[in-house]
């Protein structure tokens, strides 16, 4: 009784809170005002069945508090299928095959939708080497797969380079960049970082907006040349597919990369110098040098992006590289969980393909994103896939014995 | 016109006086939103994203009933006072909800998760925006009237100039004195001072922290019904860029404190008119980005600040 009577004050504050906008929609022009109190009613019982949802979570939230501290750890269900290695190897090998026959079976515009997907796969986890591994909320990642694109664009247009040299060249001036802007920002602290590398990726986008001269203004820059296989003239379909196996190709190298990074002696660096920096250099880490890498890395991956981005749409204009787009790759590493690669893949399915596929839902796609970020920081902060570190198991009966085969 | 305007001299007072008037009202709206900033920042040491998103929402509460109230024939300075006052109301009941459902549930979990909720706020309320209402500009009337005496220089320093600035002032003054005087105020300090040992001391910190989102969000619905009947438009993007803008005044005026915000917002709305006036209007945003950066990595205590040593 008590649960529901909490229930209906929360769906009647809901249904104040939203009157003015939801319910209202006037015209100052016309002079003429809309109600729409089906909306209201709606608000009431959404807010009223989402209370009891939101308390049966927080409750089971509570209660796996609880159990975490009680030294009981078990891991999720997904992650223990993740970490079995027959199993991840045949998923590994399917994935790539189908993937492979795919662009072959299905129309241009899905092969599209694939290659945003990829790419957004190679700036989640160029993101991921900042924000998952090391721990450095970055908010403008974008700016690093503007300044990739427009390294291409400009590149093409002054000097006839091609994609092929442009290519590097875009990863290279992107992670110049990077660590350019890693030097003065990482005396910083976490919030004041993401800020910083907010304002950064603004400035960017606006230098390239207003610098008309150079980089064409807000009309962007546009027949930039695809890439070119051997002379040959490919038609725009083809053109697609080709592009779509380059950036499966990038999206391959990316994966093994990163994988192979987070386990190196910098990669461990940097997830020791997310946990304790003082403790860090007492050990003689070099807290700055790697620190400058985890940026030069994670952007070096959204320069290379950016350039396919440019050879893939032809067109590019800054608006095309807001906050909006690094908030969208953030939530990309967010929702899959930081620092776990499989997490990024994951959640780049999630963000791309689904609203693509569930076209009608298509103009809540913005809000669901952002409500999922919530919750997902309320309710998981975690991640889907959490990232789970190497862990080891020692075969001695004696300590078994003593705490259960953990060390 | 702007060409020549642009390359008149530092020596042009009237050009000058301009710059500063503007300077003055665009201020005194940052230092509003930069409030709601510092405070939430000073008590709960959180970057309260989806703060200027708040100041968008009041903008738009305050043109829904300003419409309503406009068909009905009430009188502009009447429609003013409404909706300036619901559009308060609304907001702090946003900032009030926005804290229990992002915030509260995710205190004492580190530094980087509330800030991820906080930008996942910000965009779903902005979200909420375009479903709720439109993605398009849509006007904003007039609502604030041409007063007679002010005729001579409403060129330079209009009416509605004036009531931004009078009513910044006195909504400053007023949040000063609540601060110091009332026992609410002295909770918050008491808070913002060390949460641990406020709560020892019987202050119930959720409370304040609810206090203070609702104070925070009041001052920005305020600013947000004011600059959209200066500007005469809304729009649902229109809180990102203030939101930024005044994050940078609570910065330069060193992030928590509450006279440093006003002094902040002062000094930002202050340079940007006269960076814009006398050197470039292109790059005016820009401006503001770069303040906020270098101030970031060189002073990151602000102008009157002390820097804090970290001890281990």
């Amino acid at each position: 009784m008590n649960e529901l009577k909490k229930s209906i004050m929360v769906s009647l504050w809901f249904m104040f809170l939203t009157f003015p906008l939801m319910v209202i929609r006037v015209n100052t022009i016309e002079n003429t005002v809309i109600w729409r109190w089906e909306n209201m009613a709606l608000i009431g019982i959404g807010s009223f069945v989402l209370s009891f949802v939101w308390r049966w979570a927080m409750r089971r939230k509570e209660a796996g508090d609880a159990v975490a501290a009680s030294g009981e750890k078990k891991s999720g269900k997904l992650a223990e299928l993740a970490n079995n290695p027959a199993l991840t190897n045949s998923f590994r090998a399917f994935f790539l095959v189908v993937f492979l026959v795919t662009p072959w079976l299905v129309t241009t515009y899905q092969t599209n939708i694939l290659i945003s997907f990829l790419l957004y796969v190679v700036l989640g986890l160029g993101l991921n080497i900042i924000v998952g591994v090391a721990g450095l909320l970055f908010l403008g990642h974008a700016a690093f797969y503007a300044i990739g694109a427009y390294s291409y664009a400009l590149l093409n247009q002054y000097f006839g380079l091609g994609f092929w040299v442009a290519l590097p060249l875009g990863g290279v001036i992107a992670a110049l960049a990077g660590i350019a802007l890693a030097f003065p920002v990482l005396r910083l602290r976490g919030d004041y970082l993401a800020i910083v590398t907010l304002g950064f990726g603004e400035i960017v986008r606006l230098v390239l907006e207003n610098w008309s001269d150079l980089t064409g203004g807000p009309s962007g820059i546009s027949n930039i040349p695809r890439p070119g296989l051997f002379d040959a003239k490919l038609s725009v379909a083809d053109a697609n597919i080709y592009i779509y196996y380059i950036v499966l190709a990038l999206a391959i190298i990316t994966i093994i990369a990163v994988t192979r990074l987070k386990d190196s002696r910098i990669g461990r660096a940097l997830q020791a110098l997310r946990e304790d920096e003082i403790a860090c250099e007492a050990m003689g880490i070099d807290r700055v040098g790697v620190k400058v890498m985890a940026f030069g890395l994670g952007t070096a991956w959204a320069g290379f992006a950016g350039v396919i981005f440019a050879a893939k749409t032809t067109f590019i204009n800054p608006a095309s590289f807001t906050f909006f787009e690094s908030a969208i790759i953030l939530s990309i590493v967010v929702l899959g969980g930081m620092g776990s690669n499989l997490g990024v893949i994951l959640g780049s399915a999630f963000l791309v393909l689904l609203p693509e596929y569930l076209r009608a839902f298509s103009e809540y796609r913005m809000i669901l994103f952002a409500s999922a970020m919530v919750l997902m920081m309320v309710f998981r902060p975690q991640g889907l896939i959490p990232a789970k570190g190497r862990s080891y198991t020692v075969d001695d009966p004696e300590l078994n014995a003593a705490n259960g085969g953990r060390i | 016109m702007v060409q020549g305007r642009s390359r008149r001299g530092i020596m042009d007072w009237q050009y000058f006086t301009e710059l500063f008037l503007g300077g003055l009202t665009r201020g005194s709206i940052y230092a509003l939103i930069a409030i709601g900033y510092t405070m939430v920042y000073g008590i709960i040491e959180l970057i309260n994203f989806a703060h200027g998103e708040v100041y968008m929402l009041g903008a738009f509460v305050g043109l829904i009933i300003a419409g309503v109230l406009g068909i009905m024939g009430f009188p502009a300075p009447a429609i003013l006072v409404i909706a300036g006052v619901v559009a308060i109301i609304y907001c702090a009941g946003y900032g009030y909800t926005m804290e229990k459902i992002a915030y509260k549930p995710l205190r004492g979990a580190g530094r980087l998760s509330p800030l991820i909720s906080a930008i996942g706020m910000s965009l779903f309320l902005q979200n909420y925006i375009i479903l709720a209402q439109t993605s398009d500009f849509l006007p904003f009337p007039r609502l604030i009237p041409d007063f007679d005496f002010i005729e001579p220089i409403a060129h330079v320093f209009g009416s509605s100039d004036l009531v931004i600035v009078v009513t910044s002032a006195f909504s400053m003054a007023g949040l000063t004195a609540f601060i110091k005087y009332t026992k609410m105020g002295k909770a918050m300090r008491a808070t913002a001072q060390n949460r641990k040992m406020a709560m020892l001391l019987g202050v119930d910190a959720d409370k304040v922290i609810s206090i203070t989102f609702i104070l925070g969000s009041s001052l920005a619905a305020l600013g947000g019904v004011l600059i959209a009947s200066h500007v005469g438009m809304v729009n649902f993007a229109i809180g990102f860029l203030a939101g930024i803008k005044a994050f940078t005044a609570a910065v330069l005026g060193g992030i928590g404190s509450i006279p440093g915000a006003m002094l902040g917002g002062l000094f930002l709305g202050l340079s940007e008119s006269f960076a814009t006036g006398y050197i470039s209007s292109d790059y005016e945003d820009v401006f503001a980005f770069t303040l906020l950066v270098v101030f970031l990595i060189f002073r990151p205590s602000g102008i009157m600040g002390k820097a804090k040593v970290e001890k281990v």
